[in-house]
């Protein structure tokens, strides 16, 4: 299980096959979940140039730490990898990283969407946007169902 | 006794400060602390979300010296 911070962009795709070269879990997993988010240039009607990401250090990582161990042990699941940016994020970098690995996809499917609407609903990260039309928080997070 | 209140996001940029420190009695319920923050600094905040020690914690939760207090609004992660 790996669960990091990053204050610097990263490629989602370049982790999930980093971490996957680390891990000794060859002939054992026989799936793999992954969701990416990334950075839009808008948001409802407004154009976004870039967003600044705060989160809570300590608390952040404990409450990831805690959904991604639910999840381990309500699935079964081999490994869980969580990245998520913090700072000053640009256009179409990545935000947020979730990967899962099961036996079967059911768990490896389930785990991922489970763990990143958790994410989304607890975790103390907030967004603040750079528009056209000046700064804002953002207020709320769309819903994921 | 004294407690450690931290703020987050737009609640910091309200409160003009990202933390500090507050005597209160021992067990005072953290919904009390946040109303006398309120109240000192006349500001209106709604949906705030409580965490001590960094758990989440409900509104009735009573304080204990030096415990790690942080109010902010509703998480936008992900």
């Amino acid at each position: 299980m790996l669960i990091e911070i990053r204050k610097k962009p990263f490629n989602a795709y370049q982790e999930i096959q980093a971490y996957l070269e680390n891990l000794d879990l060859a002939g054992q997993y026989g799936a793999t979940a992954s969701f990416v988010g990334s950075m839009r240039d808008f948001n409802e009607d407004k154009k976004v140039t870039y967003m600044t990401l705060e989160h809570y250090p300590g608390m952040t990582e404990k409450h990831l730490e805690t959904i991604a161990k639910e999840a381990i042990e309500k699935w079964q699941l081999l490994d869980v990898l969580i990245l998520h940016r913090v700072g000053k994020v640009k256009i179409s970098e990545d935000i947020v990283l979730v990967a899962t690995w099961s036996a079967h996809r059911k768990e490896a499917f389930e785990s991922c969407r489970m763990i990143m609407e958790q994410l989304k609903s607890g975790a103390p990260f907030w967004k603040k946007e750079e528009t056209n039309s000046g700064s804002q928080w953002v207020e709320k997070n769309t819903p994921g169902y | 006794m004294q407690v450690s209140v931290k703020y987050f996001a737009s609640l910091r940029e309200l409160m003009g400060e990202a933390s500090s420190v507050i005597e209160i009695e021992e067990g005072t319920p953290i919904s009390q602390l946040w109303q006398l923050i309120i109240e000192n600094k006349n500001i209106e905040f709604e949906n705030v979300m409580m965490a001590v020690n960094m758990e989440y914690v409900k509104s009735e939760h009573q304080l204990k010296s030096g415990d790690e207090v942080a109010f902010f609004p509703p998480v936008t992660g992900g």
